[in-house]
């Protein structure tokens, strides 16, 4: 088991950078997710940690030995691929034994370790097929198994379950959790998901363009967004974001709809916003829909969802929102609704910076 | 209107041709050219093999005479002996060609400065005749001037072995030779089969520990082995049938030292215008050939529904 550390790694093509700068420290048994539109340097972050990769720069700290320039095999990780990566000439129990083999393992340890293994992710009908005769999911859980069979410090997983199918995913999420419980080693794990990462991870790393948006607990990155791409790329939909004028106590906002901060916020919104112009940010279930709401908004659209409704409104000319309500709730497309933010899950954002502005005396 | 008609003209013309016999239409050559030059052949050959007859006495009618030919020959201690001499330069040389070329490959397999240039010439053998190369090998082989013996380290002329011209020596010239013109071939195949393999597979084994040894024998070996097998099974066949070498540098000589099998078959064929007997050498090599490749067909389809 062990404690994964990267002090100013980071990963250059020519001038261009794949990954800026990046501190991060993974404590030990952490289920940290790197996540992030595609090309944003996830994947090669985690590579540069199995050491497929090498760092242009920096250091990586692997259980408190620096392990930078260290070949893969010389690093206790394992890692799955999200095309599985599985050797198409070997049966599985072949692929699962690899590793052992690799190291010399005798021939009763390998048989015992690779039974347990496959007792532990209930493969053991699938043994004798080559990787080309099982589904995609049967094949992530050879992979799975393959990683786990050594029993490695740390467990390096680049989008496990993109290759899989939708109903597939699922059942794989839950599997790749239950088996991080019950191992509880250090698991990396790369996903453009959010909603993989907000239901794996301890911690989500966002990264965009190369660089760290922000480091936090699904929770946090949920509710209390660093800046104006976390909001928008976390959830779905993301966090609603209206741009609006800040003066004399009260922020305007489009179809001359007047909203005054929660307490607290005024005094941070004097001293943290650049100019005059501020975004608000709430989520679609902070909106609290009743006829005396301080907000106006016309309905766009009604999509019931199942367990709920999501409504689009539309305040002044082209600023949709969205709002979660009861799926009881009855509202015909073009009335007006009126309606109040819940004040502890209201943010706000400065335009230039495009950061969230901190409150001091506020919890989320 | 006019251009109407003769659109529709010329499609109903078309149309009368069904599917089926443009098909025909299109096969027909070649099944006579095959028909002409390889069935009739076979079989007119399987016939002769059964009687006594000469090609130059075309008076004489072949005269059936059942299985003396195959009686004769195959009971003939210098056929045998031949066979042994055949078998044993197969292996030989396949075995080396398999090594070199695989080796090559490797070799060749990343790309670096001038690999495109390598590559190129290291095929030119292949693209030479045969009689050509055996004409300039005995050149290369001369104990007097070449310089093949110059290389390994005899620098005084005439201090060297003579390749050709010693019984013990002979055979491993034409090996030599052989190795150094085909072994490009299984090169280019193995080549194709190791560039085929995906990155993916070295990455996941270097995740997973392995030596690069452990590597080669795992990984790229058994990917390649299909095609190395391909290879091999087109190089036994061929060198079965060595015959344009040999006549090249040698002519079966000294003695009977290089006399394999074709260069035999050849004799008795054009020289002694045995035609019914070497009718029925021939057919018993065909038979060798077909069971020979025939165990490597079998071994290749192994190999390949382990790779599915």
């Amino acid at each position: 088991m062990a404690d994964i550390e990267l002090q100013q790694v980071e990963k250059r093509f020519g001038e261009q950078y794949a990954v800026r700068p990046l501190d991060l420290f993974i404590k030990n048994g952490e289920f940290v997710a790197l996540l992030g539109p595609s090309g944003c340097g996830k994947t090669t972050t985690l590579r540069m940690i199995a050491g497929l990769e090498t760092v242009s720069g920096g250091k990586i700290i692997l259980n408190g030995q620096d392990v930078t320039w260290l070949k893969p095999s010389q690093r206790d990780v394992a890692m799955v691929f999200q095309f599985f990566a599985l050797y198409p000439h070997l049966t599985a129990w072949e692929n699962i034994a690899f590793p052992l083999q690799a190291e010399g393992e005798s021939k009763e340890n390998i048989k015992r370790r690779v039974k347990e293994v496959a007792e532990l992710l209930r493969i053991e009908p699938l043994l004798k097929s080559r990787p080309g005769a099982l589904s995609s999911g049967d094949q992530q859980r050879i992979a799975l198994a393959r990683a786990l069979v050594r029993r490695p410090s740390c467990f390096l997983m680049d989008e496990p379950l993109g290759a899989l199918d939708a109903d597939f995913r699922e059942t794989m999420r839950s599997e790749i959790k239950r088996l991080h419980i019950l191992q509880n080693a250090t698991t990396v794990y790369v996903t453009h998901d959010q909603i993989e990462a907000m239901a794996m991870a301890d911690r989500i790393v966002v990264m965009s363009q190369g660089v760290v948006q922000q480091v936090g607990t699904p929770a946090e990155v949920y509710h209390a967004p660093s800046n104006l791409f976390v909001a928008q790329f976390i959830g779905s939909p993301g966090m609603n974001l209206v741009r609006g004028n800040w003066a004399d106590g009260v922020v305007t906002l489009p179809g001359d709809n007047r909203y005054t901060p929660p307490a607290g916020w005024p005094e941070a919104l004097n001293r943290g916003l650049s100019g005059s112009g501020v975004i608000v940010g709430f989520r679609p279930e902070a909106v609290n829909i009743h006829p005396n709401g301080q907000l106006a908004a016309g309905v766009y659209s009604v999509d019931l969802h199942g367990s709920y409704t999501m409504l689009v409104l539309e305040m002044g000319d082209d600023h949709s929102i969205h709002a979660r309500v009861s799926r009881d709730a009855h509202f015909t497309v073009g009335e007006t609704v009126r309606f109040d933010l819940t004040p502890s899950m209201v943010r706000f954002f400065d335009p230039k910076s495009e950061k969230a502005i901190p409150i001091i005396n506020h919890e989320s | 209107m006019q251009l109407t008609r003769t659109q529709t003209a010329r499609a109903h013309s078309r149309r009368s041709l069904t599917d089926v016999q443009i098909q025909v239409l299109f096969i027909a050559p070649t099944i006579i050219l095959l028909v002409l030059w390889n069935i009739f052949p076979l079989f007119y050959s399987l016939y002769l093999s059964f009687t006594e007859f000469s090609v130059i006495k075309p008076d004489v009618p072949p005269a059936w005479i059942g299985l003396q030919n195959y009686n004769k020959l195959l009971n003939d201690p210098r056929i045998w002996q031949y066979f042994t001499l055949t078998g044993r330069y197969v292996v030989i040389t396949v075995a080396l060609q398999a090594i070199v070329g695989f080796g090559l490959a490797l070799f060749l397999r990343e790309r670096f400065k001038g690999s495109g240039l390598i590559t190129t010439l290291i095929l030119i053998p292949i693209m030479m005749s045969p009689v050509v190369i055996g004409l300039f090998w005995k050149l290369i082989y001369n104990p007097a001037f070449g310089i093949f013996n110059y290389l390994i380290g005899y620098s005084v002329p005439n201090s060297g072995p003579d390749w050709l011209g010693e019984a013990s020596r002979a055979l491993w010239a034409i090996i030599i030779v052989d190795v150094w013109m085909w072994s490009p071939f299984v090169m280019l195949l193995c080549l194709s089969g190791l560039k085929a393999i995906p990155d993916y597979l070295y990455e996941a084994a270097a995740i997973d520990r392995a030596s690069p040894w452990f590597q080669f024998w795992r990984i790229t070996l058994p990917q390649v082995a299909p095609l190395l097998l391909i290879a091999i099974l087109f190089r036994t066949i061929e060198a079965f049938k060595t015959f344009d070498l040999v006549m090249g540098l040698t002519g079966g000589g000294p003695g009977d030292a290089t006399e394999l099998i074709a260069v035999y078959l050849y004799r008795a064929a054009f020289t002694r215008f045995t035609t019914g007997e070497s009718s029925a050498l021939a057919y018993i090599i065909l038979v060798i050939v077909i069971a020979v490749s025939n165990l490597y067909v079998r071994s290749l389809n192994r190999i390949r529904g382990e790779n599915h």
